[in-house]
């Protein structure tokens, strides 16, 4: 059973690294969506400090959403999405699979290079960190819901605003908690219980977002 | 009229129309009385609050307009499911017909909310709990209609629009836990809706309020479902038999 | 064996087909015939169970297919008008991407001499993107070679071929139906089949 989902996963990261540039375009609007905030905002670094959570958050959360709309289109249009449907195993583990790889390819990045964009917002070293793990944590559940997001607007024109239009209301727990555990380790309050909610969020969506995209898949492709 | 809610026989948009339009009517007519009534406690029979003046007057609106909105999200997520397990037609006409009723009592409920909040707290908004829950629903509301058209098969239509409410109604706790616990943590004492002791002569206006809401929201969903049927059936010979028939 | 009872097919408001059905059993093909728009594909998409039918059922050795998804789509192959490879993958790690996600065994000698059947030798190592279409349909084809699942289903598979290709196409599907298979498959050409029990279904 978890074999396809492996499969799923080498196949998806092996066109990834075929293709490199849409990850670092990606990873790049990342960085300057948030280098914009300061040019906007002003350079005071008490003010920095505190909107760095939220703008950092905001900021990962449009990334995803860059990424999203290709997360099923491409297979669709080539036609492997459908061969992908008519493998012997459940469509909800293929589309696992590729949740799994989508995170690796667009949250990961994002969770490690989010440090060092928040040097530029003068974080302390530990809110540094629980920023890093926050996002770790936090962007599997952005790639299990928004997959869901994707499944839906497959084929559909104005599919990228459609999509986002859906998804991001529903990114708001993930964007609270993840902001509220930066926030929280600043003032000196200590984010644990933050991440665990995003760990739960993100066990959550990681195991039912797959089987609701599945269906929404099966729809798109009657 | 024991079968009204045979679930199989009424799922046939044929059978439906007729007896929707049938319908109407009455709901017209009881959403005016228990509107009347509501208003005419609301305005003129409950006190003055000696607190907030005559301005209070507004949650007659309000409160019932922040109650439909929310049920009528439950009462989508319904039909939804109905239509995703049962495969009935009339399911996902349903719920397309109550989508934009729901998210005109989410956009009344944030307006009137702003007009109450101006002279209450000195400013038309405040990212008050159930302000932002209300305006998260009323986004959800937008994503479900905006899904919904941009689907041209009508049973995808359905079938998807199903399923983004079934993960929202999912999510509207979440969404919900998450903001009132989001507002605590920045606002400290946040400002607070539920009012000390409410006089029970307003809580009689506030629920013939909402009954009236609740006999409008179904008129105009049954006006509207008569309307879809219409156009998803007009290729069929009843259609064109009523529409022929109604004009001679 | 493979049965379709009482089809029917309504796509948008135009009811395509009804009451279609047949039998399919081992070394029999079934040519799908009729006019554009007859509803051929969504035939089809009905017998690889991506397509629910308004009515009727379709069962597969007794059983219908909705109720065993998993075991149905482990015996079917299906060929559609799109070639479902990855520009981005060479025709090699295509195949073997593609047995992978079907469940299937193939080792990369047998994936190499699959390729250089349908003529692509020497370019195994090449990704799709600079192949002409002619080719990246082969690479299509190549995992017909290489399949021995019973039922094959395949949506026009004689289009964009030469003469040449037409004929060891051909020749796939009858050692196919020779060894106890199954085929459904449309195409607009007539194409002679050497083997096996030929039978035409027109539709529409």
């Amino acid at each position: 059973m978890s074999n396809i989902v492996f499969s799923v996963i080498a196949r998806d990261l092996k066109l990834a690294m075929r293709r490199q540039a849409d990850i670092v375009s990606a990873l790049f609007f990342f960085i300057i969506v948030v280098s914009l905030f300061p040019l906007g905002i002003g350079p005071e670094l008490d003010l920095l400090r505190q909107l760095a959570p939220g703008v950092l958050w905001v900021a990962a959360l449009l990334a995803t959403m860059l990424s999203l709309p290709r997360l099923f289109a491409d297979d669709h249009r080539d036609g492997t999405l459908e061969q992908l449907a008519l493998s012997p195993h459940p469509l909800g583990l293929v589309v696992t699979g590729k949740v799994i790889a989508h995170w690796l390819v667009s949250g990961l990045p994002l969770a490690l290079i989010a440090p060092v964009l928040g040097i530029q917002f003068d974080l302390s070293g530990e809110a540094l960190l629980v920023l890093t793990g926050a996002i770790l944590l936090g962007t599997p559940a952005l790639s299990g819901i928004g997959a869901i997001g994707a499944a839906l607007t497959l084929g559909l024109r104005g599919g990228g605003v459609l999509l986002s239009l859906l998804v991001l209301p529903l990114y708001i727990p993930v964007l609270i908690f993840g902001a509220g555990a930066v926030d929280a380790t600043v003032s000196g309050l200590g984010g644990e219980g933050h991440l665990s909610l995003l760990a739960a969020m993100t066990i959550a969506a990681i195991g039912f977002a797959p089987w609701a995209s599945a269906a929404a898949l099966k729809i798109a492709l009657e | 009229m024991n079968d009204r809610f045979n679930l199989y026989r009424f799922s046939s948009p044929a059978t439906f129309y007729p007896l929707a339009g049938k319908m109407i009517p009455w709901f017209i007519a009881a959403g005016t009385l228990f509107g009347l009534a509501g208003l005419y406690i609301g305005m003129l029979v409950a006190p003055t609050d000696f607190q907030q003046g005559e301005g209070y007057r507004i949650i007659f609106v309000h409160v019932p307009t922040s109650w439909m909105s929310m049920f009528i999200y439950l009462v989508m997520a319904f039909w939804a499911a109905i239509g995703l397990a049962f495969n009935t037609r009339l399911s996902g006409m349903m719920a397309q017909a109550l989508a934009p009723t729901g998210a005109l009592m989410a956009f009344l409920s944030l307006w009137t909310g702003a007009l109450w909040g101006k002279p209450m707290w000195g400013t038309w908004w405040v990212w008050d709990a159930r302000l932002t829950s209300e305006l998260i629903l009323l986004f959800l509301y937008i994503g479900y209609m905006a899904l919904v058209v941009a689907i041209d098969d009508a049973r995808r239509a359905d079938k998807a629009g199903g399923i983004l409410l079934l993960v929202g109604v999912v999510n509207i706790p979440i969404i919900y836990f998450s903001v009132k616990w989001w507002n605590t943590l920045h606002q400290g004492s946040s400002v607070n809706l539920t009012k000390s002791s409410m006089a029970e002569i307003m809580l009689w206006g506030m629920l013939l309020m909402a009954l009236a809401f609740w006999m409008y929201s179904i008129a105009v969903a049954l006006a509207r479902v008569r309307t879809i049927i219409l156009e998803r059936e007009c290729h069929t010979d009843w259609v064109r038999a009523e529409l022929t028939g109604g004009k001679a | 064996m493979l049965e379709a009872d009482n089809l029917e097919c309504v796509r948008g408001e135009r009811r395509l087909f009804s009451g279609l059905g047949f039998t399919l059993d081992a070394g029999e093909l079934i040519y799908l015939q009729g006019r554009n728009g007859a509803g051929k594909t969504s035939l089809l998409r009905m017998l690889i169970g991506l397509l629910p039918p308004e009515t009727g059922e379709i069962r597969w050795h007794g059983k219908p297919i909705r109720k065993q998804a998993d075991e149905y789509h482990a015996a079917l192959c299906y060929l559609g008008h799109l070639n479902a490879i990855k520009e981005e993958l060479t025709p090699l790690e295509n195949l073997l991407a593609a047995a992978r996600l079907a469940g299937e065994a193939l080792s990369e000698d047998n994936a190499i001499d699959a390729l250089e059947q349908v003529g692509l030798a020497g370019r195994e190592d090449l990704a799709c993107k600079y192949l002409s279409q002619g080719q990246k349909r082969r690479v299509a084809l190549a995992r017909l070679v290489i399949d021995r699942r019973p039922l094959w289903i395949l949506d026009e598979p004689f289009v964009a071929l030469d003469v040449a290709a037409v004929d060891w196409l051909a020749g796939i599907i009858s050692g196919h139906l020779q060894r106890g298979g199954m085929a459904v498959m449309t195409t607009h050409q007539p194409v002679a089949i050497p083997a096996g029990t030929v039978r035409e279904l027109r539709i529409g």
